[in-house]
C-alpha cells in the first residue's frame, strides 16, 4: 500500500492490537494446555472472522459457477468474484483490472510466467537472473525453463547479512539477461530487497522483471506502477486470506503477447476442432472453474487489512520485530541468521544447545508455534553452512507478550539441553 | 504431554555424544539417509561378515532424536545377525507407530527410551532415519534412503 492508495487514504483506523486479536478466532485456543502463541505467519497468516464468514457465505448463499449461467446465484457469484479482482487491483495499484490474473497462489503465478512468457520468449544463450535468497518456488520453475530452452540460470550472491546489494546485482546483469526473478521480501530471513532500484537497472538492460511478493504484501508497500515491475506474484493466505488463491499482476502489453498457460473452459471465446479463439485478458489465463470462494475471501482479507492504515500496521510489526531481535539475541547461545538492515517480520536463529527441530518441538509444548527447517530456501541455508533454522515470524496480531512467551520457551530449551 | 517423555536422559546423552560416530574399517556396506523435511543427514557404514554385523558406525548431523536413535541403533545391532536386526527394527517401528505401542518393550532394551516419540507424530521420521539408512545399507543398492 502506498500513501497514494485510495483505500489507505479513505479509511484509516487507529491500530489497537488487542482489538485486532479479537478478530482472529484461531488465536483464542490452547495448545498442549497453553494459550497459543502464533509466530508462523510467514508460513501462513491466521484468518480474521470476516474472511471466514465471507468464504462461508459463498457456499451458504452465492454457491454457483461464475461467468456462465443466467440465474441469480451465478450472477451474484460473478459480481462478487469480479469485485474481488478490483480489490486486488486497487491494493497493488495496478492500472487495470485486466492485469490481475487469479491463480492458486504465488507458486502458480510464477509457473504461469515461466511456462507462458518463458517458453515463448526465451532462447538458448539467454540468461534468467535470480538471487541467492530465493524461495524454491522462485528457483525451480526457472531451472525447468532453462532446461527446456537452453537458457542459463544466473544467481546474484547475497551478503552474510542476507542482503542483495546493487553492486552484486549489476555484476550479474548482462545484455543476455532477459528476465530477472527475485523476491520482494525474503521468506527465510525477512530481508527487503531494494527492488525499485534493481528493476530500474534491469529495465536499462531491457530485461523483464518478476517479483515474488509472497512475503511482502502485508509487510511493505506494494505499488506495481511505482515499482514498475513487469510481473508481481503473491498468495492470499499470507495476507490473512484463504489458502489456494493468489494472483499474478502482469503489464497488459506483456500479458497480451503471451500464449495461454492452461487450456480449458472460461479461457476461450469460441472453440471448434479447427480453431480456438482465446478469451480476452485476464480470462485467457484462467482456465477452468477458479477458486471462487477463495477469491472472494481474498477480497474480504484486503477489505480487512485496508481498514487499517498499512503504515501503522507495518510500524507495529517492526516494533515487535525489534523487540524480538533484542530479546531472542539475549538468550545465551543464540545466533541470528539474517541481519539485513530494514528487514521485516521474520527472525531466523540457531541455538548452540539444540537443533532447530528440537527447538521447534520444545517451544511447541509451551504453546509457541514457530517454523523450523530450511524454509524452502536451501541455497540460503547452504550460504550459512547450516541445514535448518528456527524462525519466528510476525503478523499484525503479534505482541511483545508473544515474544516474551517465545523467550521463556527458548530458556526451557536451554534448561533441557544446556 | 511431558517433554521429559520425549527427551529422556539417554536420548539427550546420545544426541550430544553419539556412540560409534566414526566410520569402521574395514566396511563393506554403506547407506546414506536424508530427511528432506529438516535436512538431517546420515552416512552409515558397516562390516557384514556372513549374516553378522561385526562393526558399524555413522557420521551425520541432525536433531537430538535422529542422532540419538542412530547412535543407540549402532550399539544395539553390533554383533547381531540379520534376522535379529530385522526383528529389532520391526519391534522398534511398532513401538513408534502403533496405537498401543510395543507389545514387548523389554525386547528392545535401551531402544525402549524412544517410546515417547509416539506422542510426537511429527518426530517419528527423526527416530527412524537411522534404521531406514541401515536397511538401505544392507540392501546396498546405493542411492539414498529418505524418510519420505
Amino acid at each position: 500500500m502506498t500513501e497514494a492508495s485510495p483505500i489507505a487514504a479513505s479509511s484509516p483506523a487507529a491500530f489497537d492490537v488487542q482489538r485486532v486479536r479479537e478478530d482472529f478466532p484461531a488465536l483464542h485456543q490452547d495448545v498442549h494446555g497453553k494459550p497459543l502463541v502464533y509466530l508462523d505467519s510467514a508460513a501462513t497468516s491466521l484468518k480474521p472472522q470476516s474472511v471466514i464468514d465471507a468464504v462461508a457465505e459463498v457456499y451458504a448463499r452465492d454457491c454457483a459457477n461464475i461467468h456462465r449461467a443466467v440465474h441469480l446465484l451465478s450472477q451474484r457469484a460473478t459480481v462478487r468474484f469480479e469485485e474481488a479482482r478490483e480489490k486486488v487491483r486497487a491494493f497493488v495499484n495496478a492500472a487495470k483490472k485486466t492485469e490481475v490474473v487469479f491463480t492458486r497462489g504465488t507458486t502458480e503465478a510464477i509457473n504461469l510466467v515461466a511456462h507462458s512468457w518463458g517458453r515463448a520468449y526465451l532462447r538458448e544463450g539467454d540468461e534468467v537472473l535470480v538471487t541467492e535468497l530465493e524461495h524454491h518456488s522462485n528457483i525451480v520453475p526457472w531451472q525447468i525453463l532453462c532446461q527446456q530452452t537452453g537458457a542459463t540460470l544466473v544467481v546474484v550472491p547475497m551478503t552474510d547479512r542476507g542482503e542483495i546489494l546493487r553492486e552484486a546485482f549489476e555484476e550479474q546483469l548482462t545484455e543476455r539477461t532477459r528476465l530477472v526473478a527475485m523476491a520482494h521480501v525474503s521468506n527465510a530471513l525477512g530481508s527487503v530487497l531494494p527492488v525499485a532500484e534493481l528493476i530500474a537497472l534491469a529495465h536499462e538492460r531491457g530485461a523483464v522483471v518478476l517479483l515474488d511478493g509472497a512475503q511482502a504484501m502485508s509487510h511493505v508497500d506494494v505499488d506495481v506502477q511505482a515499482l514498475d515491475c513487469d510481473f508481481y506474484a503473491f498468495s492470499g493466505h499470507k495476507l490473512y486470506g484463504p489458502n489456494g488463491i493468489g494472483a499474478l499482476y502482469g503489464k497488459e502489453r506483456l500479458l497480451e503477447g503471451m500464449p495461454p498457460y492452461q487450456g480449458g473452459g472460461d479461457m476461450i471465446r469460441s472453440v471448434t476442432f479447427e480453431e480456438t479463439i482465446y478469451n480476452e485478458l485476464p480470462y485467457k489465463f484462467e482456465a477452468g472453474t477458479p477458486n471462487i470462494a477463495g477469491a472472494i475471501g481474498l477480497g474480504a482479507a484486503i477489505d480487512y487489512f485496508s481498514s487499517f492504515d498499512a503504515h501503522v500496521v507495518h510500524a507495529h510489526e517492526n516494533a515487535v520485530l525489534r523487540y524480538a531481535t533484542d530479546a531472542v539475541e539475549s538468550v545465551p547461545g543464540v545466533r541470528l541468521i539474517g541481519t539485513a538492515p530494514g528487514k521485516v517480520a521474520a527472525l531466523s536463529f540457531l541455538m548452540d544447545a539444540a537443533h532447530p527441530h528440537d527447538i521447534g518441538t520444545i517451544v511447541d509444548s509451551e504453546g509457541v508455534a514457530i517454523r523450523t527447517g530450511h524454509h524452502c530456501a536451501q541455497p540460503v541455508m547452504e550460504h550459512f553452512g547450516i541445514a535448518a533454522t528456527a524462525r519466528a515470524s510476525l503478523g499484525m496480531y503479534n505482541t511483545t507478550d508473544d515474544i516474551d512467551a517465545l523467550v521463556t520457551a527458548l530458556r526451557k530449551v536451554q534448561e533441557l539441553f544446556g | 504431554m511431558d517433554l521429559r517423555d520425549l527427551y529422556q536422559e539417554v536420548i539427550l546423552d546420545h544426541g550430544k555424544n553419539p556412540r560409534n560416530h566414526r566410520f569402521p574399517e574395514p566396511h563393506n556396506r554403506e547407506g546414506r539417509g536424508y530427511n528432506p523435511l529438516c535436512g538431517d543427514k546420515i552416512t552409515l557404514r558397516l562390516q557384514l561378515d556372513g549374516d553378522t554385523i561385526t562393526d558399524v558406525g555413522f557420521i551425520g548431523q541432525g536433531c537430538a532424536i535422529s542422532q540419538a536413535s542412530c547412535s543407540t541403533m549402532t550399539e544395539a545391532i553390533k554383533g547381531k545377525k540379520l534376522p535379529e536386526v530385522e526383528e529389532l527394527f520391526s519391534k522398534f517401528h511398532t513401538m513408534l507407530t502403533s496405537d498401543d505401542g510395543s507389545d514387548d518393550p523389554d525386547a528392545l532394551g535401551k531402544l525402549a527410551v524412544f517410546a515417547g516419540v509416539r506422542e510426537f507424530p511429527m518426530r517419528v521420521k527423526c527416530a527412524t532415519l537411522g534404521w531406514h539408512t541401515l536397511n538401505q545399507a544392507l540392501r546396498s543398492e546405493g542411492g539414498e534412503a529418505t524418510t519420505e
